[in-house]
């Protein structure tokens, strides 16, 4: 029940509060927006500014006392002085089938020797003709006064080996790949790659900084897989899916496992999934196919199906360098893209004669050289599952060959001991050496690399003394 | 680019010394940066309505075709060859140009037609005779005769084109040490590792010496092959103005003052990277500055004397050599074979516990083919011509050739009126074009005077900053410089290419040759 002056309480507000709403009515109107905005004003202050940052002000004494106090790590760590890489065979002379090593010789299955071209005459005279016509350097890069035309001559004859349109080479074989990836692949391009290939791969896909997906080694279900993933996260986006290349980075034959890629299945996802294939056949050119054409002569594919082939000169052709061969469309590109291409001194002209000669001995209408690895490849295949105690890791076609020991006595070290009595008996062979920061480092394991000249009796020596070697080790 | 520099090398007893270490960068005229920049303005117009022409129809696509099907992703952006197709295709014949010679002081330049505007060429059989003024063959020993290529065939028939394996594994040759023993007595330093290849040595060997967590400070003007290696370690790379001291000083304070990004844990530790001779800018760099920052600030110094070793200092061992530091001051040192000995190939050099740790872990040690036999025949008797072992002081004259020689080109230039940009005694000799079509005019002008030359323009340079850059050999005698140097008179009245307004513009003819000859005799 309101009393009286309870009442006079509320009407005196009433009256109050009419004459405010009157006075507002009275207000000028600029006033009023001032107002107003003043009131935005202190709510955006509340609500929206955000706090500043307070800047660590430090005095010149303490910036002093912080450049005093900081100390760096040394340069490179400590490095153990008994590190194989520090104790490296000392070699003089050729080392084609036959090697010297602190004055013993000994049959040599461990260099990339595959057609016997270190120390071939012809190839030593055309390479002496060639030093006497341009000296040995190059001096400069492709752009600068660098290309000479025997280097012309040489793309030539590549792409007319491969039937292909154009062929490009580059000075160092590392380089070719690690070049070549990063100026087609860019930042947000896919790549799918199979997690077996080579460092010079895993170095060109790090520099090309795109998307990568890594399927196991050439295990196409796991490829199929990753491509549905793709292809259902595609249909969600349309538009960006139409700006992202896709490539596929393969080997022909794996140097890190000896095995061929299914290449006939993965040209079919090709135009099922639309990426295109770079493939790198550098264990494979000159040692894979009736007449060393590679994987794509193996399987009889069409070469115009595989966008870029990719291949090094310093394994069958004896030389220094590497080369990547295609359509036209797809390789002149790199003239301007590539940098190991660009920015680098061109292949030395002795080096690129070289290897023009032993294409011209490949070439060579009675040549059976690749043919006849093969042959002696699948031999020592068999010969080799004939030994217990080794476990075979590679195709029997291949001439590079990964030797394990069975069961968990697989180690380096036991692996080098069996080098070290080989090397006792007159054979040389190698564990294969990588670096520890490989996408997946491979098992150890000795490699071992057939060169077409050797003859059975030494393929026979050479299986003799591993079982010798397996006994010695494990016993 | 503003600045007029002069640097006094350090001289302990006050005297001067005769280098006269003079380094210059005129600054850009503003009309002629405004013409260049007009210039590109109307390629790009015009480049634009010609790929209007193609897409319609109207005009002939000359670029080749995919051959996959339509539907898949396209392999280039169509702005990415904007520039190939319509700016580059134009003056294409003066790039990528073959030769059919030793790339000695004179080359024999291969004559190329083309019917098409440079789309495709044609060799025409002539051969053009030149003075070589673009391979790096700053002593000379690009040579097809003589003990170096001698050296070079005997090590052929003895050794093998090459061996098929790695250092690690089998291609570890007896030669490989004495070259690399050889060359580690040549920088005076402890130890040293020799590559195939210098591009490769720069990129795959700073990932293994700088990684995450680590700094980079690397000069602007750094060669592609440091930036790749750079960014492939993994480590925070920070430029810093080129050549600029309180720039570089700037950045190390602000470094260990506030560390990592975000995390401002101290960093692990900073590797400074510069070059000896910057091949574009014919610049030197600072080295006692840079060697007493790293000092003071404890960071590591890497310098790449790819176009300095050989070329520069009085016993031309580079700028250690040049600026008379302690070579144990620098923890890094590397360079290249192709431009001071005639062959292939990098190094990497310092004390040995950094070097053995470069031989167990370098990529390329561990999975690239090893040097070949001729190629490292060839450095090791170019090495010891230069030290004079072979009994003859033909090394000492080279040197003092090509320094002669270069104190006598840039000089004239430079009192001709054109800009040059660089060092006195730097080899590299840039001289400014600016305009993108003179780029073209220049070098087809002094091919058709007989001198091959180099003109380069963007993307290797800045967009208003074209050049056509001299390379000077001690192969060259005065005669042909003074053949190029009045070839180089005539192209730049002709296309009118004397910029500088500190110096008059004069004619050869005009100039007292007799200072100039005084070159040779002091």
């Amino acid at each position: 029940m309101g009393s009286p002056a309870n009442h006079d309480n509320v009407a005196s507000l009433a009256t109050d509060f009419y004459s405010l709403l009157e006075s507002f009515k009275e207000t000028p109107f600029y006033h009023l927006l001032f107002e107003i905005f003043l009131v935005l004003t202190v709510l955006w202050l509340i609500l929206f500014r955000k706090p500043r940052r307070i800047e660590k002000k430090l005095t010149e004494k303490e910036k002093q006392e912080l450049i005093d106090e900081w100390q760096p790590e040394p340069l490179v760590p400590p490095v153990d002085a008994n590190h194989p890489a520090l104790n490296v065979r000392v070699l003089d002379g050729i080392v084609g089938k036959t090697i010297e090593i602190d004055g013993k010789k000994s049959l040599n299955f461990a260099t990339f020797n595959f057609l016997n071209f270190v120390g071939n005459p012809r190839i030593t005279d055309k390479a002496i003709q060639a030093v006497q016509k341009y000296g040995v350097g190059s001096c400069g890069p492709r752009g600068f006064y660098g290309t000479i035309d025997i280097h012309l001559e040489l793309e030539e004859r590549l792409a007319h080996f491969f039937n292909c349109e154009e062929g490009i080479i580059y000075s160092y074989g590392f380089s070719t790949v690690a070049s070549i990836i990063p100026a087609y692949s860019k930042r947000n391009d896919i790549l799918f790659v199979d997690e077996g290939v080579h460092y010079a791969i895993q170095k060109g896909v790090e520099a090309s900084r795109s998307t990568v997906k890594w399927f196991r080694h050439n295990d196409i279900s796991d490829l199929e897989r990753l491509l549905v993933e793709q292809d259902i996260h595609d249909k969600k986006n349309p538009k960006k899916a139409r700006t992202l290349r896709r490539f596929l980075i393969i080997e022909g034959l794996y140097m890190n496992y000896g095995d061929l890629c299914p290449l006939p299945r993965m040209v079919e996802l090709k135009y099922q999934y639309k990426y295109r294939i770079f493939m790198d056949e550098s264990v494979s050119f000159g040692t894979i196919g009736q007449t060393g054409r590679g994987v794509t002569e193996y399987y009889n594919i069409d070469r115009r199906k595989i966008d870029l082939i990719s291949s090094s000169l310093e394994y069958s052709v004896g030389s220094i360098g590497g080369f990547a061969v295609g359509s036209s469309f797809v390789v002149d590109h790199q003239r301007l893209s590539a940098q190991g291409y660009c920015f680098s001194a061109s292949l030395p002209p002795l080096l690129a004669a070289a290897a023009i000669e032993a294409l011209n001995i490949m070439e060579e209408e009675d040549t059976t050289l690749c043919d006849t690895l093969m042959e002696k490849s699948k031999r020592l295949h068999q010969k080799l599952l004939d030994i217990k105690g080794y476990l075979i890791v590679g195709e029997d076609i291949s001439p590079l060959k990964h030797l394990r020991l069975t069961n968990s006595q697989n180690t380096v070290a036991r692996l080098e001991e069996i080098v070290e009595f080989a090397q006792t008996r007159g054979i040389t062979i190698t564990v294969a050496r990588y670096l520890n920061d490989e996408h997946r480092l491979p098992e150890p394991s000795i490699r071992l690399i057939l060169n077409v000249e050797m003859t059975d009796e030494e393929l026979e020596f050479l299986c003799t003394v591993l079982q010798e070697a397996r006994v010695k080790v494990t016993v | 680019m503003s600045n007029y520099q002069t640097n006094k090398p350090r001289d302990d007893n006050n005297r001067t010394s005769d280098h006269r270490n003079h380094e210059e960068f005129e600054e850009t005229p503003t009309w002629a940066a405004v013409v260049t920049v007009l210039g590109y303005a109307i390629l790009s117009a015009l480049g634009w309505l010609r790929d209007f022409l193609r897409h319609i129809g109207l005009e002939e696509k000359r670029t080749a075709h995919d051959p996959n099907p339509k539907d898949f992703v396209p392999l280039y952006q169509s702005y990415e060859c904007f520039y190939t197709r319509n700016l580059y295709t134009r003056i294409r014949d003066v790039f990528n140009q073959p030769i059919a010679s030793v790339a000695g002081a004179k080359v024999h330049v291969m004559e190329r037609v083309s019917d098409d505007y440079n789309w495709t060429f044609k060799f025409s059989g002539k051969k053009i005779p030149s003075i070589n003024l673009g391979s790096y063959n700053y002593l000379g020993f690009a040579e097809n005769q003589g003990p170096c290529s001698e050296q070079a065939i005997k090590s052929i028939e003895t050794y093998a084109v090459t061996t098929c394996s790695t250092r690690h594994e089998l291609g570890h040759q007896r030669y490989m040490k004495e070259l690399e023993s050889l060359m580690a007595e040549y920088l005076n330093v402890e130890d040293c590792m020799a590559f195939g290849m210098g591009f490769a040595t720069n990129a795959l060997n700073i990932p293994t010496l700088a990684g995450k967590g680590d700094l980079i400070l690397s000069d602007k003007l750094n060669h592609v092959s440091l930036i790749l290696g750079a960014r492939l370690s993994g480590a925070t790379i920070r430029t810093f103005n080129h050549n600029d001291m309180k720039d570089l000083e700037a950045h190390l304070r602000k470094a260990i003052i506030s560390g990592q990004p975000r995390t401002c844990r101290p960093w692990k530790k900073i590797l400074i990277i510069v070059e000896g001779v910057y091949s574009m800018e014919g610049s030197l760099c600072k080295l006692p500055e840079i060697i007493e920052l790293k000092k003071k600030y404890k960071a590591y110094l890497y310098v790449d004397e790819a176009h300095s070793i050989g070329a520069i200092g009085s016993r031309g061992r580079g700028v250690v050599d040049y600026w008379k530091v302690d070579p144990n001051d620098i923890e890094i040192h590397m360079g290249t074979f192709t431009k001071s000995f005639g062959s292939a190939g990098g190094y990497i050099a310092g004390k040995k516990n950094i070097i053995d740790y470069i031989r167990v872990s370098s990529h390329s040690a561990c999975y690239s083919s090893s040097m070949s036999a001729p190629i490292v025949h060839q450095i090791i008797s170019a090495l010891s011509i230069i030290m004079g072992r072979d009994g003859t002081n033909d090394g000492q004259k080279r040197i003092q050739q090509l320094a002669c020689n270069v104190r006598y080109f840039r000089r004239q230039l430079v009192d001709m009126g054109f800009i040059v940009y660089g060092n006195d005694n730097s080899p590299v000799v840039p001289v400014m074009i600016f305009m993108p079509a003179k780029i073209a005019a220049v070098n087809r002008e002094m091919l058709k005077r007989g001198c091959a030359v180099v003109t380069v323009g963007f993307p290797a340079t800045l967009l208003t900053e074209s050049r056509v850059r001299f390379c000077i050999s001690a192969g060259h005698t005065k005669e042909m410089l003074n053949h190029a140097l009045k070839a180089m008179d005539e192209v730049g009245h002709l296309v009118s290419l004397r910029y500088s307004k500190k110096n008059p513009h004069r004619r050869w003819i005009e100039l007292d040759h007799a200072d100039y000859d005084k070159e040779y005799t002091s």
